[in-house]
């Protein structure tokens, strides 16, 4: 007889039973029934969440502070971290003021921002006395004291064939502005060589 | 006060911040006991997220002690030892009023796509995060809650985000009783979200990874038959072969934008960042994994733009997509109960504890994972 499988009415069976299940797994259908899920019902009415005001009262807004198009108005709460400053600052403004989040503009220029962003803060890094390590700051010692090698070695680990592009991904940036510092500083002996 | 500060991708450091201060009448400043490090972190670390600025403390899963109120808090005062969602959220507006508090439209300036969360780049809202000494708490009286006596530090920890959010993401694939589900990543969000299906009613629950610690403890923590996708040709067709060509009637993504598994799509979204949205290969998997008129719950984290997702076959399949952040707070009553019966301990996964001052090593642990790492807490240093 043809084993017809998935092409009947039938699903394939389960090989364990619910009795089997419920014996070998605690809790095993204790929120079988959906009235037993948080959020079974997605949109379900919150009597009490805490909020005693219908709309909050507004925090004071201690800088122009960037928002989205897509709001109406500032939002009456917002982060106040690390306010937009120097170039980066200036895209960032730019692009929150001018593209809605449909546009991938917006974000490949946050992206973008983002590149100058590091650049900018290594240079003033330098600059206050506490340099950028990138040994320190990526933790890389951690290699040789939680079992950097062991943990790769003999693994199925997918991520090995492309974790060798991590160094570069760090280091990149800072041999192509030592190059870039180089080839300046050359250009510059040589003008006044003349 | 000491604080976690990123300095650019793959690069954190500790340095000297002010304590914030009360921004708005309904704030509280909570001192820091015991933070956590993310998966979604690491999008951050890896500098994959928009608008992640140097300068930016991260961390939002978090518990500690009330320092500080508002004048305008009622519920809470300093001494309260208290675990905080990882949502900010009013509790006012429309889509907080209908329990999507992940989704609160008052919170997050920079986005109306994109809820609040702390320490998550300015495309969450430029809040900054809890792997530091102290954390600002906007609404103070909405999202804490005073942690119960029984409950101990690991467990309300990983009751911030990591549990909720894999617990959600079973129940956003509509289990019903002898489904076969399948869970796309070990880590920590994929483990809850696994052991969660069982208590759905799930008949199978399998679990796809490539690292072997990882599945060893998705079959003892979650009871899960496990799969190294890299020991298979095509785990699609694997997939097929053990559901007796059917399809599992429910996928769950718990791994996002850094999926691996299909080298060309990994690089070019999270190494050379050409697709915004992330690497969809784990998305893409699950709609080839799952049935036709099956489920797929996503709780892999994606960046804003576009990927090279197979919309096609999520079609043609008729596959019903359920996502959201997880609105933390409606699933604690149900999740206390069940780490009270026994039913989950949430702090079993928990690996690593690493000093505020050492957290440059402890990302890297768990970027790289090494050492066995599934979940890293952060222990700051503030008396």
């Amino acid at each position: 007889m043809t084993d017809t499988g998935p092409y009947t009415a039938q699903k394939p069976p389960i090989a364990e039973s619910p009795e089997r299940l419920r014996e070998r797994i605690p809790g095993w259908g204790a929120d079988l029934d959906p009235i037993n899920r948080p959020s079974a019902t997605r949109l379900q009415w919150q009597e009490d969440t805490g909020a005693h005001w219908e709309f909050p009262e507004r925090q004071p807004e201690k800088w122009p502070r960037e928002r989205s198009v897509e709001h109406k108005m500032l939002t009456p709460v917002f982060g106040t971290a690390c306010p937009p400053r120097w170039l980066s600052g200036a895209i960032r403004r730019y692009s929150y003021a001018r593209y809605s989040e449909g546009r991938s503009a917006r974000w490949l220029l946050f992206v973008l921002a983002d590149r100058i962003d590091a650049f900018e803060n290594h240079v003033e890094s330098f600059l206050r006395l506490r340099p950028d390590n990138p040994i320190t700051e990526t933790g890389v010692k951690s290699e040789f004291t939680h079992h950097g090698l062991r943990s790769r070695l003999g693994q199925h680990r997918a991520d090995l064939k492309h974790q060798p592009l991590d160094p570069i991904i760090v280091a990149g940036p800072w041999a192509a502005a030592a190059g870039g510092a180089y080839v300046g500083a050359r250009r510059l002996v040589d003008s006044l060589r003349g | 006060m000491r604080a976690m500060v990123y300095r650019g991708p793959y690069k954190v450091r500790v340095e000297e911040k002010d304590v914030p201060p009360i921004e708005h009448p309904n704030d509280a400043i909570v001192r820091v006991t015991l933070a956590a490090i993310c998966g979604s972190d690491l999008h951050l670390y890896h500098g994959l997220m928009p608008d992640t600025r140097v300068g930016m403390t991260f961390g939002h899963e978090f518990i500690g002690v009330v320092h500080e109120v508002g004048s305008s808090v009622q519920n809470l005062q300093p001494g309260d030892r208290v675990m905080v969602p990882f949502n900010i959220y009013c509790g006012s507006c429309w889509f907080c009023k209908r329990g999507l508090f992940g989704n609160c439209n008052n919170t997050n300036a920079n986005n109306y796509a994109v809820g609040a969360y702390y320490g998550y780049s300015h495309t969450a809202g430029g809040y900054d995060g809890a792997q530091a000494e102290y954390v600002r708490v906007p609404f103070a009286d909405v999202g804490p809650s005073r942690i119960p006596d029984w409950m101990d530090d690991e467990d309300a920890v990983t009751l911030t985000d990591a549990c909720p959010t894999g617990y959600f993401g079973a129940q956003c694939g509509d289990i019903v009783e002898g489904d076969v589900v399948i869970v796309f990543g070990a880590g920590p969000v994929g483990l809850y979200a696994a052991r969660s299906a069982w208590l759905m009613g799930a008949g199978r629950v399998i679990v796809i990874d490539h690292l072997d610690y990882r599945l060893e403890k998705a079959r003892e923590f979650a009871f899960a038959e496990t799969y190294n996708f890299t020991q298979y040709g095509d785990i699609v067709l694997e997939m097929k072969k053990t559901t007796d060509f059917f399809g599992a009637d429910v996928a769950i993504d718990a791994v996002g934008c850094e999926a691996d598994g299909a080298f060309f799509q990994h690089v070019t979204a999270a190494k050379l960042k050409l697709q915004g949205g992330g690497s969809p290969v784990a998305l893409n998997w699950a709609i080839d994994s799952v049935r036709k008129g099956g489920t797929i719950s996503v709780m892999g984290g994606y960046g804003p733009l576009f990927s090279n997702v197979k919309t096609g076959d999520l079609m043609n399949k008729g596959i019903t997509l359920h996502t959201n952040q997880c609105p933390v707070k409606r699933q604690w009553p149900r999740l206390f109960d069940h780490v009270r019966n026994g039913y989950l301990k949430p702090g079993e996964l928990v690996t690593h504890r690493v000093p505020l001052e050492h957290i440059a090593e402890g990302y890297h642990i768990f970027s790289a994972k090494l050492d066995g790492c599934i979940k890293p807490l952060v222990v700051p240093t503030a008396v």
